[in-house]
């Protein structure tokens, strides 16, 4: 065994390196920038301070909050029907569903232009019946859009594995006393499936806050995060301030995330 | 019989009630069965003869083909989901609410109905008295054992006070020694409360210790229907006879008013035939002294059991039988053997 000890202790050498290289060293960086502005530690608390960042931090969280709800609610159902039900075509189906994963941020802003842009599809249909044309894909909303239609794959992919996991008797349990089919998704389908709802919503969640190429594609002049951070230091050349808020998202998301996986973990437990 | 409470359950009907899924396997050919209020049935076969779809039929879970109707208590239910009936149903799997602690489990029923949280909570602990499990009522059900859940999973189903409860395979996850013990509880429990007990297993030794009634089910239709006695010494037919405990089988013909075989020929009525075969239980056959009885076997293997010896007897055509005897018999494989066998307790097919 000691020289197989050896061995391991030999492979952490590369591993610190990797560590070291591309993890420990460009955080270093940032918060050392972040610090090294005008305003010099102050700058830390950019988001909070500055009303317009604050403002961007208050919408990128109900817009990714919104977005990953508007995501789960949409997964549940197309899960539980792909879930319960068995059809010809449905394993194409759900390959067909998948696609948006494989799309950049760029492809997806685009999609929302051609969807329900000035030339959209969307506004040419709401022109014809006389309700004039819907353009939203250059606001919020186009943005809403975009999260939802990107999140939904592997939201629906992670949910479906756990709609299949699910023990059907426990519906028929719930139902042979008495519970209404609203009640079975109360108190058996989304408690059954919480672990997974927790985890694809969490992914969800961060992926909306960190998303920069669809919020591009659509408009600049968006206020997400995203956008500020890019425009804070290409345009302004405000290094300090783009590396803080930075900072600030970064331990947002990696906050929610830690915090969706302690509870879902607990979660996990407890159907064990 | 002097302290059976009146019958609390529902008589069930089933006329015509058939099942063919949508891929085309008929599950179940229409099927005619009557339960009287109070009665226990058990619906016995093997994997895929349908008395699962019988029992999912009778909850609600399943509609039967177009024609089957299921009445409880003269009122047809057919068009009625599982939730309407009022039937309490125990799945093999427990199917317990992992969310939920024991006693929100067993007050779930309550809780749906919209009783107040305070009565329903007094209602289930006394349900859960009653099993004798009071103390497991803030558990997590993670932290039960299999017999223990097996007893919420029951507790839960009486809880609302059905009209019948559905028992599917409910012994089948547990160890052997639990069982016996479990099917005993539940037997009792069933007698005491007289309800209306559907019970669906694959295992006879359960059927035939729990039933008023069996229905012995084989490819989607009834083959028997019987108490267990019936089905046990008078089986309808091969199927039945050789799935409900181990039957015996003398091939041979019948000439003189003797049935003749391989192994010798004992005396029996009823007209001569060139074929005919002799069923007989292995506990209902006597061994001998080799010359002492008209059939004369080898013995083959002996198998000490504690209270009787299971012995497998060779015959000269090679047929096989399993017999019973005593602890205390001096077998020895090799020797030949006599066998005694009770004209009225074997049958001539």
């Amino acid at each position: 065994m000691p020289s197989a000890d050896r061995l391991a202790k030999l492979f952490l050498i590369p591993l610190g390196a990797f560590v070291l290289a591309f993890f420990l060293l460009p955080m270093v960086r940032l918060v050392a920038v972040a610090g090294s502005g005008p305003n010099g530690l102050a700058e830390y608390l950019v988001l909070i301070t500055n009303p317009r960042h604050f403002g961007t931090l208050i919408a990128t969280l109900l817009l990714s909050a919104t977005a990953t709800l508007a995501t789960l609610a949409i997964g549940v159902v197309v899960a539980l029907f792909l879930g319960r039900n068995r059809f010809p075509g449905q394993k194409a189906l759900i390959a067909m569903l998948t696609l948006p994963l494989a799309f950049p941020g760029v492809v997806v802003g685009f999609m929302i232009i051609l969807l329900a842009g000035r030339q959209g599809l969307i506004g040419s249909i709401s022109q014809s019946l006389g309700m004039g044309r819907m353009v939203f894909a250059y606001s919020m909303a186009g943005l809403f859009a975009g999260y939802v239609y990107f999140s939904l794959p592997r939201v629906m992919v992670t949910l479906l594995a756990a709609v299949e996991k699910l023990d059907p008797s426990l519906e028929e349990a719930a139902r042979s006393l008495g519970a209404s089919r609203a009640q079975v998704l109360r108190d058996v389908i989304l408690p059954g499936i919480g672990p997974s709802l927790m985890a694809s919503g969490a992914i969800a969640f961060a992926t909306a806050m960190g998303a920069f190429g669809t919020a591009f594609t659509l408009a600049t002049r968006i206020d997400v995060l995203a956008m500020t951070i890019y425009t804070e230091f290409t345009l302004s050349a405000n290094f300090a301030s783009a590396a803080a808020l930075s900072i600030a998202l970064g331990l947002i998301t990696w906050g929610v995330l830690a915090l969706t996986r302690n509870f879902a973990g607990d979660r996990v437990a407890a159907a064990g | 019989m002097t302290d059976t409470p009146a019958p609390t359950g529902a008589a069930i009907t089933l006329s015509g009630c058939g099942k063919t899924f949508p891929d085309g396997t008929c599950a179940l050919e229409p099927l005619d069965l009557q339960i009287t209020p109070g009665e226990t049935i058990v619906l016995l076969g093997p994997s895929g003869c349908g008395k699962t779809t019988t029992l999912r039929i009778i909850a609600g879970l399943e509609s039967p083909d177009a024609g089957g109707k299921v009445l409880f208590d003269g009122q047809d239910v057919t068009q009625l989901p599982i939730e309407k009936r009022n039937v309490g149903m125990v799945f093999q799997s427990y199917a317990l609410f992992p969310n939920m602690s024991v006693i929100e489990n067993v007050a779930y029923g309550l809780r749906v109905r919209g009783v107040a949280k305070k009565e329903r909570l007094a209602r289930a602990a006394e349900v859960l008295e009653m099993m004798r499990i009071d103390q497991l009522a803030e558990r997590r059900i993670d932290q039960l054992s299999g017999g223990q859940r097996q007893r919420v999973a029951l507790a839960r189903a009486l809880a609302v006070r059905p009209r019948v409860i559905l028992l599917d395979e409910p012994l089948t996850a547990l160890d052997a020694a639990l069982r016996d013990h479990l099917r005993a509880e539940i037997d009792g429990l069933l007698r005491r409360l007289a309800i209306t007990a559907i019970y669906v297993t694959h295992d006879q030794a359960e059927a035939l210790a729990l039933g008023d009634r069996i229905v012995v089910m084989r490819h989607g239709a009834i083959a028997q229907i019987g108490s267990p006695r019936d089905i046990y010494f008078r089986p309808a037919d091969d199927f039945v006879a050789s799935f409900v405990g181990v039957t015996n089988r003398l091939e041979g013909a019948v000439r003189g008013g003797r049935f003749e075989t391989a192994a010798g020929s004992i005396a029996v009525a009823g007209p001569d035939r060139a074929t005919a075969s002799l069923a007989f239980r292995p506990e209902t056959a006597v061994l001998c002294g080799a010359g002492d009885s008209g059939l004369r076997f080898r013995v083959e293997q002996v198998h000490f059991q504690g209270a009787r010896q299971r012995v497998q007897l060779g015959a000269a055509d090679g047929g096989r039988l399993v017999v019973e005897a005593a602890a205390d018999a001096v077998l020895v494989v090799g020797d030949d053997v006599g066998l005694v066998l009770d004209p009225a307790r074997f049958v001539l097919v």
